[in-house]
């Protein structure tokens, strides 16, 4: 099992005949992702890749059996497509999108309360780099060749940081569940602990590495959900160390503002939740490695 | 993105919130007149720079007459100031503004900021205005009244209502206070503000509130839609370097160390920053040309890093997905044909294709040191940077 995605997973690209957007629905296609078709108000009945393009979600979940979707449509245009697919019974939306404003994203978790836990859709990102079950499917843009089958579940903020993570993983010989990036953004979908309760209940996950970084309480509330729930150990690795307080360091929400979101300052909560440091970035691989060896918590 | 307290101050205004009369000034002459027609005879002449704590930086200055007003805007102007929250290079003040001064009875602290935990606008509240809110929460925490507001329906009266009682303030001003509360929120929550602080908001002997200070921080992801607030942007307040590559598409910071930095990713450049403290080096910036490395960025990326005098020492670090190290190779024999780099570079690649990259880079013609892990890159960094000092 993986979590979100297999196989047989339906999935319809948002912002299907864009630049961006095709691109990517090409190299998923190579990879094997079931991607069944797209969406772009407007251009509904054309074909595109060889497959349909729908004016709504609706319509595309409808004709084609649709329960995922990738979105690659624009920031001032993105929240909108986000609610859409809740709205069209989308369970998992992964918001490849850079540059949606705050309110926006607050928006979207406020429109999405309207739904049961049941039919609530999962969104992931925005400003990530997706999700991928090597050897199964992949619902974003990272490169799929650097991730091996296997058993490690990895959780990032960040694109190329989650690249190295899986490089370093291989070059051990050690596979990779799944990996679910959540993106840069102060507010975002699914947060780290959210991730961690999926990889606790699936089966082929016996480890999870989490690639944090400074900003937000969101690391160390995940730290604490593994102490209080979790029997899989946790690594983390917390990117800026040498970031100065109260800059923006690339992605939108890494800031330190308040006290505990500076990388030492995580890596001593999360150390006092249990969770296993990587102490710095090219030992990553090697700590998982340790760890599964030890199957120490 | 900030604005400074004068544009803070009109904005507000706009949303019900009482200002002091004042002018901006960008002259000696122009202060005087600006006194003269605020009218009074006490004023207070700002500094206007992108920065808090000016006050204790002497960017404040108090004056009882038209021409002490012209005196401290001509000492002023042009002079760079160093606050706390400046760093040691500090700011320069090309514009002073021109305030009547206010006889103060109460000093209130009021803050609106995102809260990432609930994902709620936090107003916080404080008797003990005048003090940074970082001071208040050391000295006199049990002060802070917080308050979560729910953006789907927004602040309601009793909110306000119930933070204006907790300040202890004077029952026949409750509802003017609540007002300024909720004009405070609106103005937040309607130009995707990121941060809204009044310190202080008073009440002066006459029994007005006012906001005598003031500071605004905006979402640079909603500029597209806020036209009248991006107008506001002043390039002067900000580093340079840093001006030059958000033109361009590029996310840098500038730091104080001497290794600089290109690398394609903002996790990945933090981590190979981090690498490089730990091999004993200090990082010069913080540059993320996106996850792509275009070759156009790989050359914004070059000019920019040879502009910054501080950097000894140039570590590109690259892990190619989509895009391919041979790719990014080109990128950078190009770049590097365009920009002239005269100190060592130490160059690792990662990812798809690595070979092929590398063996490019190898039978061209440029001069670097070339890494295998981001550890080795790190070191290879800091050792040719010992060596530069012997």
């Amino acid at each position: 099992m993986s979590i979100f995605i297999d196989k047989k997973t339906n999935i319809i690209v948002q912002g299907f005949t864009g630049k961006f957007g095709s691109f990517h629905a090409e190299e998923m296609i190579k990879y094997g992702t079931n991607i069944v078709g797209g969406v772009t108000p407007g251009k509904g009945g054309q074909k595109h890749l060889g497959l349909p393009v729908f004016n709504t979600v609706k319509d595309a979940v409808k004709k084609t059996g649709a329960v995922a979707s990738i979105l690659f449509v624009p920031p001032e245009f993105a929240a909108d497509s986000a609610m859409e697919a809740a709205d069209a019974g989308i369970k998992t939306c992964v918001a490849i999108t850079d540059g949606i404003p705050s309110h926006d994203m607050i928006k979207i978790k406020r429109y999405m309360r309207r739904y049961s836990k049941k039919n609530k859709m999962t969104l992931i990102g925005p400003n990530c780099a997706g999700v991928i079950s090597p050897g199964k499917s992949l619902l974003g843009i990272m490169p799929g060749h650097i991730y091996m089958e296997g058993k490690v579940g990895i959780i990032g903020r960040s694109g190329t940081l989650g690249y190295e993570a899986a490089q370093q993983l291989k070059n051990l010989n050690i596979g990779i569940s799944t990996s679910v990036g959540i993106g840069g953004d102060p507010i975002n979908g699914s947060s780290f602990k959210d991730i961690l309760e999926k990889f606790e209940e699936d089966d082929q996950t016996k480890a999870v590495l989490m690639i944090g970084e400074i900003g937000g309480p969101q690391e160390v509330n995940a730290g604490k959900f593994a102490k209080e729930n979790m029997k899989k150990p946790v690594i983390a690795y917390i990117a800026g160390l040498t970031a100065p307080k109260g800059r923006v360091m690339g992605h939108a929400g890494a800031i330190v503002s308040a006290y505990g979101e500076s990388a030492v300052e995580k890596v001593e909560l999360l150390k006092e939740c249990g969770v296993i440091i990587s102490r710095n970035p090219s030992v990553m691989g090697e700590t998982v490695k340790l760890t599964l060896n030890g199957k120490k918590k | 993105m900030d604005i400074h307290e004068y544009q803070a101050k009109k904005i507000l205004a706009g949303f019900g919130i009482g200002i002091p009369r004042g002018g901006i000034a960008y002259s000696p002459e122009n202060a005087e007149y600006k006194a003269r027609e605020i009218g009074g005879s006490k004023w207070v002449v700002k500094a206007q720079i992108h920065s808090g704590a000016r006050g204790k930086a002497g960017g404040i200055i108090i004056c009882n007459s038209a021409l002490e007003v012209a005196q401290a805007t001509d000492k002023l102007l042009g002079k760079k100031l160093v606050t706390k929250q400046t760093g040691p290079q500090g700011k320069v003040v090309h514009r002073v503004y021109i305030e009547e001064a206010t006889d103060i009875k109460k000093e209130l602290y009021l803050g609106l900021v995102f809260d990432r935990s609930s994902e709620c606008i936090m107003v916080v509240a404080s008797t003990e205005g005048g003090m940074s809110v970082e001071e208040i929460s050391k000295e006199k925490p049990e002060s802070i009244i917080r308050s979560k507001i729910e953006v789907a329906v927004g602040m309601q009266k009793f909110q306000a209502r119930e933070i204006a009682f907790g300040l202890g303030i004077d029952s026949k001003l409750i509802s003017r206070t609540a007002e300024v509360i909720v004009g405070c929120y609106r103005a937040f929550s309607e130009l995707d503000a990121t941060m809204v602080e009044i310190n202080p908001l008073v009440i002066s002997k006459d029994e007005h509130i006012l906001a005598l200070d003031c500071k605004m921080s905006f979402d640079n992801n909603a500029l597209f839609r806020r036209n009248q607030v991006s107008e506001l942007r002043d390039k002067a307040q900000e580093n340079p370097n840093e001006v030059y590559a958000s033109d361009r598409g590029l996310n840098y910071v500038s730091l104080e160390g001497n290794i600089g930095n290109i690398i394609n990713g903002a996790g990945l450049a933090m981590a190979t920053m981090d690498m490089i403290k730990l091999a004993g080096g200090e990082p010069a910036n913080f540059l993320d040309v996106g996850g792509g490395a275009t070759p156009e960025k790989m050359v914004k990326a070059f000019k920019l890093i040879s502009q910054d005098k501080k950097v000894k020492v140039i570590l590109v670090n690259i892990f190619a997905g989509i895009n391919r190290c041979d790719w990014v190779a080109e990128g950078i024999i190009q770049a590097l044909q365009k920009i002239k780099i005269d100190m060592p570079l130490v160059i690792r690649l990662a990812g798809t294709n690595v070979e092929k990259g590398n063996k490019i880079l190898k039978e061209s013609k440029i001069k670097y040191i070339e890494a295998s892990t981001l550890e080795d890159a790190a070191n290879k960094a800091v050792v040719a940077l010992k060596k530069l000092k012997n």
